[in-house]
């Protein structure tokens, strides 16, 4: 069994796609996921209805579904785009609304009175979230949001679909051209987990420099 | 020689949905006054004190504090009110029951965040003055400490400083010491006891008797929503003018078991 089916470059050329979906992604999702998080603690109704609706439609409907819908749908609207930002926009849209429930998650789990103590010394909102509420809340949500990375790198395979030549697709066409399948997928698969672990080591890591005031 | 009026609350009214807590409270505390709010739980002992800082909005009444008026029976909006409450909340400082203390931030950081992000003080100054706060709680190794690492009656004296550090008018103590062991009650009350003598204007619910008849100037009676009495220490524990205080003196004292050197009085 020759694992080198794939070609090095080819390879490495899948590998250099695949962490461009997921890691801009993961950014982008993020700041999208803070505020949609904002939006769902609003204290206008409007705000929160709508947070709601977006995050329980990218949570409630198959990735694959959205991703093809982004891709072969935007265009009947006449709104073409290329595969690869199409992939990190679906991307960007479905990690949004799961790491805004995760945020949510961990605002929700800050004392009331850390609210209180912020607000008896007259921090306005924002400070006050800034400042007391956010730094607890993304350390209790740390451990879920670097789940959620790590599934997001996976995810991108399903860009696929949509003829981006990432990791998986790259496996794919090596598989079929020599009609080495198990290989392909085996090296895509191992370089898929090492790309993850690296990524669990850093979440380890950062969840001790985060502990480190509560032990 | 009149004194200035630190806090003067007039006919607060608050209400939890089908529950009326505070009916027609006045309170007026004067600059160096240290009155003390005893009563049964469910009095409204704590909701008159988180009213007098608007972290509760009456229903009804004002909450004046040095001149600064908010009318709670007008509009409830607009960011000319937000701002005169968050004014009212920096002259006011408020150290909790639940040793609010933020736990992601060393003893030092705690006490310098307000003068740092509310006040605007500059960072060296905040931490000169916030060294100095520690050291007169008596903590000023522990300065680079985290919450998780001191004891309870460390926290609450940190708390104290961290109340100090906004140099308010008045600080509002809610039962800072029920939640501690005796002896780590004891150190808090001390610091308070200091504060006390070094003119410090303070409104404090406590359970303490042989405390607030050393410390209060005054101590104000509370029961179902209503204060019954306010008296000097003396008066009030010798000889308080409402049965319900009595009833109340009483069943601290069986709770408590008679203080030394004092008989059961009937």
């Amino acid at each position: 069994m020759d694992l080198l089916t794939l070609s090095l470059p080819s390879l490495l050329g899948g590998l250099a796609v695949t962490v461009l979906l997921g890691v801009v992604s993961f950014a982008l999702g993020s700041v999208l996921g803070g505020l949609v998080t904002l939006a769902r603690i609003s204290r206008h109704r409007a705000l929160r209805v709508a947070a709601a609706a977006y995050v329980s439609v990218f949570r409630g409907t198959p990735l694959l579904i959205q991703i093809m819908l982004v891709y072969f749908g935007l265009p009947q609207l006449g709104i073409q785009l290329p595969p690869i930002p199409s992939a990190i926009l679906t991307l960007t849209l479905y990690a949004g609304a799961y790491l805004s429930e995760n945020l949510r998650g961990g605002i929700l789990s800050v004392d009331r009175g850390q609210w209180e103590a912020a607000g008896s010394m007259g921090m306005t909102y924002g400070r006050a979230l800034r400042r007391v509420v956010l730094p607890q809340a993304v350390r209790v949500a740390t451990p879920a949001i670097g789940g959620r990375f790590v599934s997001l790198m996976k995810d991108t395979s399903l860009a696929s679909v949509i003829t981006v030549v990432e990791l998986t697709r790259v496996a794919e066409s090596a598989g079929s051209s020599s009609f080495r399948y198990v290989e392909a997928f085996v090296m895509a698969g191992i370089v898929y987990w090492l790309v993850n672990t690296t990524l669990s080591v850093g979440q380890e890591v950062l969840e001790r420099r985060m502990g480190r005031a509560y032990t | 020689m009149t004194r200035t009026v630190a806090i003067d609350a007039r006919g607060l009214h608050k209400r939890f949905g089908e529950l009326e807590v505070l009916r027609s409270v006045d309170l007026t505390v004067h600059s160096g006054e240290v009155v003390v709010i005893m009563g049964p739980s469910g009095s409204g002992k704590t909701t008159l004190l988180r009213c007098l800082n608007l972290l509760e909005e009456p229903d009804a009444g004002s909450v004046t504090v040095h001149g600064r008026t908010v009318d709670c029976s007008s509009a409830r909006h607009g960011r000319a009110r937000n701002r005169l409450i968050r004014d009212i909340r920096t002259r006011t400082a408020m150290v909790f029951q639940h040793l609010n203390l933020f736990p992601h931030m060393t003893a030092l950081e705690n006490v310098i965040e307000g003068p740092i992000s509310v006040r605007r003080l500059p960072r060296s100054y905040a931490v000169e003055a916030g060294e100095r706060l520690l050291a007169h709680v008596g903590l000023a190794d522990k300065r680079d400490e985290y919450p998780a690492r001191l004891s309870g009656g460390q926290k609450q004296r940190v708390a104290i400083a961290r109340a100090l550090a906004m140099e308010p008018e008045v600080i509002l103590f809610d039962e800072p010491t029920s939640a501690l062991d005796p002896e780590l009650g004891a150190e808090v009350l001390q610091t308070m006891k200091d504060l006390a003598a070094y003119g410090m204007t303070m409104v404090i619910i406590t359970h303490e008797i042989a405390f607030a008849r050393e410390v209060a100037d005054r101590v104000a009676f509370m029961d179902a929503g209503y204060i019954l009495e306010e008296q000097r220490p003396n008066v009030f524990f010798n000889n308080p003018a409402t049965p319900r205080a009595r009833a109340f003196l009483r069943l601290m004292a069986d709770t408590d078991g008679p203080p030394p050197g004092l008989e059961k009085t009937g």
